[in-house]
């Protein structure tokens, strides 16, 4: 799999050399409907944000899709997901519902933490999806522990450790790897390298940016993907979960991804230009990428409408059931404290 | 029907904001993500995106407008098809309200002049933990005498060989037997599976801990001592503690932290903490700090089954001291019971872990005077046993804590607050803390005697309260 290097930041998305493997039809549709999912509800939540409906911070996946979506494609039943804070994408790309997402973010009973978590610190045991950390860093030590619960067990099962390029400065991260290498734990740290830790760019809080040698000192392997194409993703999870499988320890995903919106609702993006946004979304938005070859191929505009209409109605269902849905029940004030 | 686009709160606080740009016209088309006005709070200059498609309809808020009230309707959308004549029919904010009766967050952030607040809804009653009694200990039981080093050990040992979830890891705990020989043997009974050495790196292995306990497993964390685990403190609070009630009561963490805490010997400031009064502040935790052999064979072992994260603070001086420990098949002790190490009727002395040795000392003193104390072990810190604290105040009507922790905000002020809670009226003086002193711990062995609580501080305590 060759990734093609920083190609974010290229002039074209498009890479005609060393291209990942075509996707089919049902992949690409399957990729198409699953990222728009995640878009069209952080839209909404973004929106139900301003009307006062969420509290808080609320942080957007809008722009890194492809990352969440391609290595949810290579991953089995009973691979385990563990991530920081901007976590929404990854619960629906678990297969979470998006009623109980979004009504968590409202801070509603019917949320999945039963509004007591809210948009940072949600779980679903039942999809393997290990939360929503609002520690930055903290998911990296949890994420090698589900590895490490793999490796006790004996079963095949793979930890997916999400975290960004900001967290990829904190200590506990090396002291993982560390751990992770030297007991050979089945665990794919997926950095999220979507080029700002809030308002500090990499480069100006990375000494060594290529965040895929970040494991060298470990031994451990890493990639510098495409995160923009969702193909690209795949073939690197595919990689990466037959690496762990075949007990051979942990690898590095560094994904090149890009975030669209600010850090939270609250931050106005100061440190970067509209241009430069405007440039990544004309070129390489992960979606437009897809609905393009699908279009290439035949597909009808028609048919695309439809799979936004259906991605619609779902969003506007879970946006309406997080309104509408009552507040917790003063009791629950005490309960979930022991168990 | 037409989109209204509301005026959007852009920070947890912004209750207004200036509508300083329009970016769009009248009759411009829209795509969802388009940037179509720019919003000043009182922090920054925001982007408005939509999220809706269509064309731009009517601006109901003229740019240059200030303190647009959030949730005002600033526009309008017309999806495909609909023209300026469908404009009347867009409906008012359409924001719908929580039912329950509390006010929500997003509405108890009025300002100064803001009417006066709605009164807030009560919070239910706090639940009271009950423990159960300590076991019987039938008529005729063997009595091993061995060291609390042992009875840990042994601990363990029985609580691995009853589940297999259970393992150990931590700082030389496999093959050097452990830092305090506290894990000696159980490389050899379990294996490298289950007795697992790290490298020294607290704040990681912690959360390897923690992550494989969501998974899980039991883990037992060892700290070589627990003031290494100050590197480790946001993964014990912020992942271990708080994940059940963040996770809606899904996702629990059953993980015992443990190793020696408090003043060792001449080790100085860094290595010679109490954390009882951290730990214990925090919900989501049960704190343990026992003092005799047979409480902590017994206290670990509940520690070790239970469902929750458990802090269990030991100390190193007390790792060679014996004790009689009851000879049982499974010997478990309830977390959140004090025991009543000795019984008597003139005074109170509430104190657990190192700090016994001081008060059964002084206990003996006292007894030569004529003054009968009464001296509680703890033994849990969290969830504390009021109850016996309280029925021992109302037959003594004095009290006294002794602990080697700093007094600001210490276990002993906790305790003494609960006193005076539920037992004011039947006080005869006020309670009393002995504790260690406000210092960091000196090295030299005269200052580092004079920092600790002392026998004679515990007995001119128990005095000064029987006024005598």
């Amino acid at each position: 799999m060759a990734a093609p290097k920083k190609s974010v930041a290229k002039e074209s998305g498009q890479e005609k050399a060393g291209s990942p493997p075509e996707f089919s039809k049902e992949q690409e549709l399957k990729a198409l409907r699953d990222m728009l999912l995640i878009r069209r509800f952080e839209e909404k939540a973004g929106q139900l944000y301003g009307m006062g409906a969420i509290g808080g911070f609320c942080h957007l996946y809008i722009g890194q899709e492809a990352v969440v979506v391609g290595m949810q494609m290579a991953l089995k039943q009973g691979d385990e997901v563990i991530t920081g804070y901007r976590d929404h994408g990854h619960m629906l790309a678990c297969d979470m519902e998006a009623k109980g997402v979004m009504a968590e973010l409202t801070g509603r009973r019917g949320g999945y933490s039963r509004g007591k978590g809210g948009s940072m610190h949600m779980f679903s045991k039942e999809k393997h999806f290990y939360g929503g950390h609002g520690i930055v860093g903290a998911q990296v030590s949890l994420g090698t522990g589900l590895a490490f619960a793999n490796r006790y067990r004996g079963n095949d099962n793979v930890s997916v450790t999400y975290f960004g390029d900001g967290a990829a400065n904190q200590g506990q991260v090396y002291e993982s790897f560390n751990m992770a290498e030297l007991w050979k734990l089945p665990v794919i740290y997926v950095i999220e390298n979507n080029r700002y830790a809030m308002g500090t760019s990499v480069s100006r809080a990375s000494a060594q940016q290529d965040f895929s040698k970040r494991g060298a000192s470990f031994n451990i392997p890493g990639r510098q993907v495409d995160g923009m194409d969702v193909r690209a993703v795949k073939a690197a999870a595919d990689e990466a979960t037959a690496w762990c499988r075949g007990g051979n320890g942990p690898m590095i995903l560094e994904m090149q991804t890009y975030r669209y919106r600010g850090h939270s609702m609250s931050d106005p993006a100061k440190y970067r230009t509209r241009e430069e946004v405007e440039k990544v979304r004309h070129d390489q938005d992960p979606i437009e990428q897809v609905r393009n070859r699908l279009l290439a191929s035949g597909v009808s505009e028609q048919d695309l409408k439809a799979i936004d209409a259906e991605v619609r109605e779902i969003v506007n269902e879970a946006a309406d059931f997080a309104q509408h849905d009552p507040e917790p029940d003063a009791s629950e004030l005490y309960t979930d404290i022991y168990r | 029907m037409p989109i209204q686009v509301l005026m959007p709160a852009l920070s947890p606080t912004m209750e207004k904001g200036n509508l300083a740009k329009w970016l769009k016209k009248e009759g411009e088309t829209i795509k969802s993500g388009d940037v179509i006005a720019e919003i000043e709070t009182d922090k920054a200059t925001m982007e408005v995106e939509a999220t809706d498609e269509g064309t731009l309809g009517k601006i109901l808020i003229p740019e240059g407008t200030a303190d647009v009230a959030v949730n005002t309707p600033i526009a309008t959308i017309l999806a495909d098809g609909e023209s300026a004549a469908d404009l009347a029919k867009a409906p008012a904010a359409p924001v719908p309200q929580p039912k329950a009766a509390e006010a929500p967050a997003a509405e108890a952030k009025g300002d100064a002049k803001a009417e006066a607040p709605q009164p807030a809804a009560k919070a239910p009653a706090a639940p009271v933990s009950e423990a159960l009694p300590d076991p019987e200990i039938p008529a005729g039981t063997e009595m091993v005498t061995q060291t609390i080093r042992e009875a840990l050990r042994d601990a363990m040992a029985e609580e691995m060989r009853r589940d297999g979830d259970v393992f150990i890891m931590g700082e030389e705990v496999a093959e050097y037997q452990g830092a305090y020989k506290v894990t000696q043997g159980l490389l050899q009974e379990f294996g490298a599976r289950r007795v697992i050495d790290t490298p020294i790196t607290e704040h990681g292995f912690a959360g390897v801990g923690v992550g494989a306990a969501m998974a899980g497993l039991k883990p037992i964390v060892e700290f070589m001592t627990w003031n290494f685990a100050m590197q480790a403190i946001d993964q014990i609070i912020n992942s271990a503690a708080k994940t059940l009630y963040m996770s809606g009561g899904q996702m629990g963490c059953s993980i015992v932290f443990r190793g020696p805490n408090g003043a060792a010997a001449r080790v100085a400031a860094q290595h010679s903490q109490d954390y009882a009064a951290w730990y214990s502040q925090i919900p989501g935790l049960k704190v343990i700090a026992p003092y005799s052999a047979a409480d902590y064979k017994g206290l670990l072992k509940a520690a070790i089954r239970d469902p929750n994260p458990v802090i269990f603070l030991e100390n190193e001086v007390l790792y060679g001291h014996t004790g009689e420990v009851p000879k049982l098949p499974d010997f478990v002790v309830p977390i959140g019971k004090a025991r009543i190490a000795r019984a008597g009727k003139d005074v109170t002395i509430v104190s657990w872990a190192m700090g016994m040795s001081y008060a059964l000392k002084a206990a003996d003193e006292l007894a030569k005077e004529g003054i009968d104390a009464e001296v509680i072990d703890l033994r849990t810190i969290r969830p504390m046993d009021t109850e016996t604290i309280i029925n021992s105040v109302k037959k003594t009507g004095r009290a006294i804590t002794v602990e080697e922790g700093w007094q600001q905000s210490g276990v002993g002020s906790e305790v003494a607050a609960r006193i005076m809670e539920h037992a004011f009226d039947y006080l005869d003086a006020p309670v009393t803390r002995v504790s260690g002193k406000d210092v960091p711990m000196p090295y030299a062995a005269n200052l580092e005697k004079l920092a600790l609580p002392s026998v004679a501080e515990v007995v001119a305590a128990a005095k000064a309260v029987s006024y005598r």
